[in-house]
């Protein structure tokens, strides 16, 4: 029989406790995933209790204010802190989310937070993105034309036609939608995952996009586009509120009407 | 000192940098055919023009009102407070038709108008006819402008093979004995190595430094590191004492509600329902110029009329606009309203505060990115190899006072100006003369001593001070007796960070030791900032002088130039405003009184 061997550094073990000191009816326990490359331990779970009175009320500004009151080394990224850069994406109670746009009234009880599901961590919180930006651009995601627009002149569009992408271009590159499905976490080397096919299909949907049909070919893969099995975790873990199994429901609808 | 392994990389051109300034630069230089290299502490679509909402600036006279360049001119200059230098303002809002309608070739999702064109709303301060009307010129995408810009000049660069840098954060500029510029020392965070840049052009594209105070709308990785290394290099900075207050930052959380809500036909009103704006400005009511309105809102608070419990902000009234309208114009603030502070945006008004948003100082430049200095007589020397653009430089467009729409103006059309002079200034592939170990040593010396810093202070806690301070005392208005206070209060917190400490002594991700020199970067820009607000005896534009109430044109019309030493000492000078026009296509635009 086969022998499957965990990989080393797999089991989580229990981390450091930092208990509040002072006094507060409004504490909370925020456990936290840490590991760092550069020694050879297990990853572990700290746990920090922070005075909600005293905290903003997202999760990330109690990440900030752990950050920068119990423990300087604990390592995330976080930029604009209102949902529209995208760097804070990480898993809390149990949802990829950005804990920028997460409240923490929202959570009950303690708040448990782990990096990126099933991609390579850097240190704590920060997962390695690099196979999914590469990704994007295998898609080419910019304008492709052949005919040039009038010189001097914006391409004309009409609203109705810049409706059809809307819902598409919105996207923060988050990745919480592609960490969050089960076909990307088996096949994520081949299977593009939904916020990549999100960005492929908002240039097949923008009317000034001429190449619609080597696009297409392009995805006609069973691993690029067709590991997708509407599991629908995507859709329902956007913290944008955007519909990546829609768009990828509309690729596979256009790979059908054109055969 | 530590033994860092160090990587050599030689191009033609980096720059430091990837938001719209540094990327739209990146793909002019790109697709000219320079060897770039883009440096940027973040991934690209996550710098700060990410969050820019309302629009860019251009007369592309969409809406059928004969709007022209010159009326955009003229309200810039106006908005400037006569204190922006004119040779660059007619070249930025000439340029800005072509530029932006590059953008729309480029991709760039822009909302459109019934006829297929894109869609323009009016903007604060933007002007038909002298101040006669107001204009519909802000190009927008809904109310994600600055998303849709960045996520289509980060896909353009990547059709072209950009060679990006990615979280590498720059730790300073490498200059050698002549006082020229050769390049960038960068630290990569993914595995701590060091990478020494040279460059025949080094062009700062670091942005803004609104962490600098305690609430703002800028992102956390706001710092002005491009700033603080030119300081370091003995480089003076600009008019740095004009901060923008934007008048509607979220009360509490800071974050930006754009003035394009009130372009939609949103406005503000005190705790007696009274919409304010109409005493303050007669014509143009809600959207006047950002410091017209802060401070305005500020008197309002100020004189027992703010809304809520502890009467200290401002209501921000949209309920009246259909639904649909907020539906298809403003879905990106509507989300925001909602998440930060509970509020349906269809049926109660938004609590706002003026926030920090902009600094309209910076380094100092001339219309084609390079960068200037004083030397003697010499206000316009250019500072060889070294080029800075967008928020981080001071050209100067938005003088005392930056008009909406004008930042995303400002990097893009700056942005392919610097691609433009570099590509006319620097020859491919020239061989990179020998550097000195000893410009590389100090640097990396500076660097060892934050990360193995053992004081007992932590970076939050001067981070605090600091924040604090600057809020108190580099405001909406400001006066000598506050300033004075300021002063001594920044040099003292300054002087704090000697005793800073670090936990992290790890190199790979170690944003404790980032957050450190950031802060330094920070502190640097915190003192010449209270020191130009302090040393300018007259109120314009941004700069609101309680001791001095009036514009003195006759002693302040001048650009404050300040230098900062190795013992935080400032040196200060000045440069005279560009009245003169760069063509004879317009004339320049005589001092008036400020009326909105």
């Amino acid at each position: 029989m086969a022998e499957f061997a965990l990989p080393r550094h797999s089991k989580i073990v229990k981390g450091i406790d930092y208990p509040y000191k002072g006094d507060t009816k409004n504490s909370r326990k925020v456990n936290v995933y840490r590991w760092s490359p550069d020694d050879d331990e297990n990853p572990r779970i700290d746990s920090y209790t922070i005075d909600l009175d005293d905290c903003g009320p997202m999760v990330l500004d109690a990440l900030i204010k752990i950050k920068q009151e119990i423990d300087s080394s604990l390592t995330f990224r976080r930029s604009c802190r209102e949902g529209i850069c995208g760097s804070c994406s990480m898993n809390i109670d149990g949802t990829n989310t950005l804990a920028c746009l997460k409240s923490i009234e929202d959570v009950k009880g303690e708040i448990n937070i782990y990096p990126l599901p099933h991609m390579d961590v850097v240190k704590d919180l920060v997962p390695d993105l690099t196979k999914a930006y590469a990704q994007l651009t295998s898609v080419k995601p910019w304008l492709q034309t052949d005919t040039k627009p009038e010189k001097g002149k914006s391409r004309k569009q009409s609203p109705k036609e810049r409706e059809q992408i809307d819902g598409l271009w919105e996207c923060v590159l988050c990745f919480s939608c592609t960490t969050s499905c089960p076909s990307y976490w088996w096949n994520g080397d081949k299977y593009l995952g939904p916020a990549v096919l999100l960005q492929a299909y908002r240039w097949i949907a923008d009317s000034r996009d001429e190449n619609t049909n080597e696009r297409l070919d392009d995805l006609e893969d069973s691993f690029k586009l067709y590991r997708c099995h509407t599991i629908m975790n995507c859709t329902k873990t956007c913290p944008k509120g955007l519909n990546p199994a829609k768009a990828i429901g509309e690729i596979k609808k256009l790979q059908l009407e054109r055969k | 000192m530590s033994e860092y392994e160090i990587i050599d990389h030689e191009h033609d051109v980096v720059v430091v940098g990837a938001g719209g300034a540094g990327l739209r630069a990146t793909l002019g230089m790109v697709s000219g055919g320079l060897k770039t290299a883009c440096i940027t502490k973040v991934f690209p679509t996550r710098s700060h023009t990410v969050a820019a909402q309302g629009g860019i600036g251009a007369a592309l006279n969409n809406m059928g009102e004969n709007d022209s360049w010159q009326f955009h001119m003229y309200d810039t200059v106006k908005g400037s407070d006569w204190l922006g230098d004119q040779d660059a303002i007619e070249y930025m809002c000439k340029e800005a038709i072509p530029s932006v309608t590059e953008l729309e070739n480029f991709g760039v999702p822009f909302s459109r108008t019934e006829e297929g064109e894109v869609y323009q709303r009016p903007f604060g301060g933007h002007t038909l006819d002298y101040g006669k009307k107001m204009a519909r010129r802000a190009c927008a995408a809904a109310d994600r402008t600055g998303h849709a810009i960045l996520h289509t000049l980060y896909q353009q660069c990547l059709k072209h093979q950009a060679e990006f840098f990615v979280e590498y954060i720059a730790l300073d500029l490498l200059m050698d004995d002549n006082g020229k510029c050769v390049g960038v020392l960068a630290l990569c965070m993914d595995d701590g190595k060091i990478h020494r840049f040279r460059g025949h052009q080094t062009v700062l594209a670091t942005g803004g430094y609104g962490r600098v105070y305690f609430s703002c709308t800028s992102a956390h990785t706001c710092t002005g590191d491009g700033n603080a290394m030119v300081l370091r290099a003995g480089l003076p900075l600009q008019d740095m004492e004009f901060v923008q207050f934007h008048p509607t930052g979220v009360y509490g959380a800071g974050v930006l509600i754009t003035e394009g809500s009130r372009g939609e036909g949103g406005y503000l009103t005190n705790s007696e329902g009274e919409r304010f704006m109409e005493r303050y400005a007669p014509t143009a009511k809600d959207l006047a110029s950002r410091d017209v309105v802060s401070r305005s809102m500020t008197i309002e608070i100020n004189e027992g009329r703010g809304v809520g419990p502890n009467k200290d902000h401002i209501f921000m009234h949209l309920e009246h606009i259909d639904p649909a309208t907020l539906h298809m114009r403003l879905p990106g603030i509507s989300e925001t309203a909602k998440i930060f502070c509970g509020v349906d945006v269809t049926k109660e008004p938004i609590p706002v505060l003026p926030t920090v948003h902009y600094n309209m100082g910076g380094i100092p430049t001339n219309y084609n990115g390079e960068v200037v200095t004083r030397k003697g007589n010499d206000q316009n020397a250019v500072v060889s190899g070294l080029m800075a653009i967008g928020e981080a430089a001071c050209v100067s467009v938005h003088g005392a006072n930056r008009l909406g729409t004008n930042s995303l103006l400002d990097i893009v059309v700056f942005g392919r100006a610097a691609a433009q002079r570099a590509l006319k200034t620097v020859e491919k592939g020239a061989s990179h003369a020998p550097l000195p170990k000893r410009v590389t040593d100090k640097i990396l010396a500076r660097l060892d001593k934050m990360r193995y810093a053992k004081g007992d202070v932590s970076v939050g806690e001067i981070r605090n001070s600091m924040q604090n301070a600057m809020q108190k005392h580099a405001a909406v208005f400001r006066s000598n007796s506050s300033m004075n206070e300021g002063v001594k209060k920044v040099d003292t917190i300054a002087n704090s960070l000697d005793g800073v400490g670090i936990k992290d002594r790890s190199l790979i991700f170690n944003t404790d030791l980032v957050e450190a020199l950031e802060l330094e970067n920070l502190m640097q820009q915190a003192i010449v900032t209270i020191k130009s607000a302090d040393q300018r005896k007259e109120s314009r534009g941004a700069h609101s002088h309680e001791d001095y109430p009036d514009r003195d044109d006759k002693d302040w019309m001048k650009h404050t130039i300040m230098w900062l030493n190795e013992k935080n000492k400032t040196k200060l000078d000045y440069r005279d405003v560009h009245l003169n026009t760069l063509t004879n296509e317009v004339a320049s635009i005589p001092p008036a009184a400020r009326v909105y």
